[in-house]
């Protein structure tokens, strides 16, 4: 069981500075999010667009951004639950929340932030009727392993990095790679694509464009798939089939929580707090609504900073606090360093 | 206002709604649904309107002319699920005064 003090459900922008300024209040952070690497939307869909409205920042590319966010609570030590999806949580008699992921591995805080932005991201499946009878039985939406495709023969479906990237990484590994697109012209970084036409040249990938998967067969285990490639139709021979079709964020398990949802976010307090219809469970960040709500990374920064001073409240009843600014007070970081600004210089004028 | 044109939006129920979209405030169309609630928040424009998600995608049913699409739409469309030969991504079509009369219908959640 994972202890904490803050059970942080998302690790974009908002979820990161949560961190920082939970810090701040000597309160201890662990993050939970279905992405396999921090960052949220900003690195999973665009990490390489510049942001403009992040104060006092003129340009940042959201990469970056996750960077900075990253170094800035690194001090605070926050603990990471990566790549799974929270999926459950249950009210302990003491008050305190259990958050358990989809791979079963559980958290236990007294405080629970939701700062899922719009939900935790899944892939996008293609329309093929029958799709969903071979999941796991050689059709994957993710790759996690790729050793697991040894030997294989692999159809890979899509036209974006994760299509040109796992084509290029899993052509030493399987025994045959297939890449099908429906157009000849893909979206991938230059040098991927450039890489794949070199692999094509030699005989590693095989390349059908523009084609599309339009049907899936086999005997309890995929065995084929159907190509509908310009006027022809035919069938190909596969182990695997992984459509790579980039992901879409949906709300998922959270909206079955018992939190007061409208219109897919989560209703909040937000004259005070930005608590849920639920005492314990705040959400921050673009995950949650009240009237004038603005989904923007800098309102989800501040919305952190409240909900953190509730959580202290909630985590140190009665205990006497008040705010302190870092100019003034330092920032004490829980791996024993210690950042201040440098005394005042104070000298004789002869 | 003046500078508003009409627009048709049929949404995902099916359901036509007959709206004035302002052409001097930097909208597109997937911007004109929202701000017409025409689809729920968090179905449309995920990526914030960057060519990066297809949420917007939607068929144009006039013959209004539109911009012509660009690299990056044409990419996303060859990704997007549902797509026709008349799809165009919302967040791409920037609304000018031209676009008077534009009739479209919203592209099934994916």
């Amino acid at each position: 069981m994972i202890k904490t003090d803050i059970l942080i459900i998302g690790a974009g922008p908002t979820g990161l500075f949560t961190v920082f300024e939970a810090g701040l209040l000597k309160l201890k952070c662990h993050l939970i999010d279905a992405l396999p690497q921090p960052g949220g939307q900003c690195s999973e869909i665009y990490p390489k667009k510049p942001i403009y409205d992040i104060p006092a920042y003129p340009e940042i590319l959201a990469g970056d951004l996750t960077d900075k966010l990253l170094e800035q609570c690194k001090q605070f030590e926050p603990g990471f639950t990566l790549g799974e999806r929270a999926e459950t949580i249950d009210k302990q008699d003491d008050g305190s929340f259990i958050v358990t992921t989809n791979k079963g591995t559980k958290h236990q805080a007294p405080v629970v932030a939701i700062a899922g932005g719009l939900g935790s991201f899944e892939p996008r499946k293609p329309i093929i009727d029958n799709i969903a009878d071979y999941e796991d039985k050689g059709i994957e939406y993710i790759i996690k392993d790729p050793e697991f495709y040894r030997g294989k023969k692999v159809i890979i479906a899509g036209g974006g990095d994760s299509a040109l990237d796992w084509s290029i990484f899993l052509s030493d590994v399987a025994s045959e790679v297939t890449l099908i697109h429906r157009r000849n012209e893909f979206r991938g970084h230059l040098d991927s694509v450039e890489k794949v036409q070199e692999l094509k040249n030699a005989g590693k990938i095989e390349l059908i464009t523009p084609a599309e998967v339009v049907g899936v067969d086999g005997q309890g285990k995929i065995e084929s798939i159907v190509v509908k490639h310009g006027a022809n139709t035919f069938k190909k021979a596969c182990d695997h089939f992984v459509p790579l079709f980039g992901l879409s964020p949906k709300l998922g398990p959270i909206a079955d929580w018992g939190l007061e949802i409208e219109k897919n976010a989560i209703k909040v307090n937000n004259a005070l707090d930005y608590q849920t219809n639920i005492p314990g469970i705040f959400a921050i960040g673009d995950v949650n609504t009240y009237p004038g709500k603005l989904k923007l990374i800098l309102c989800g920064f501040h919305e952190a900073t409240l909900m953190c001073q509730a959580a202290y409240q909630i985590i140190n009843p009665g205990k006497r606090y008040v705010l302190k600014y870092t100019t003034v007070a330092g920032v004490d970081g829980f791996d024993g360093t210690r950042k201040e600004a440098p005394k005042q210089v104070v000298k004789a004028i002869d | 206002m003046e500078q508003d044109i009409n627009i048709k939006i049929t949404d995902r129920d099916g359901v036509t709604h007959e709206v004035l979209a302002p052409t001097d405030m930097a909208m597109n169309l997937m911007e004109v649904v929202r701000s017409y609630e025409l689809a729920p928040e968090g179905t449309i424009g995920i990526c914030g309107g960057m060519a990066m998600c297809a949420s917007c995608q939607c068929y144009v049913l006039s013959d209004t002319i539109l911009p012509e699409m660009q690299d990056d739409e044409e990419a996303m469309l060859s990704e997007a699920f549902y797509v026709k030969d008349n799809s165009r991504l919302g967040c791409q079509i920037q609304i000018t005064p031209e676009m008077e009369g534009l009739e479209v219908e919203l592209a099934p959640e994916s």
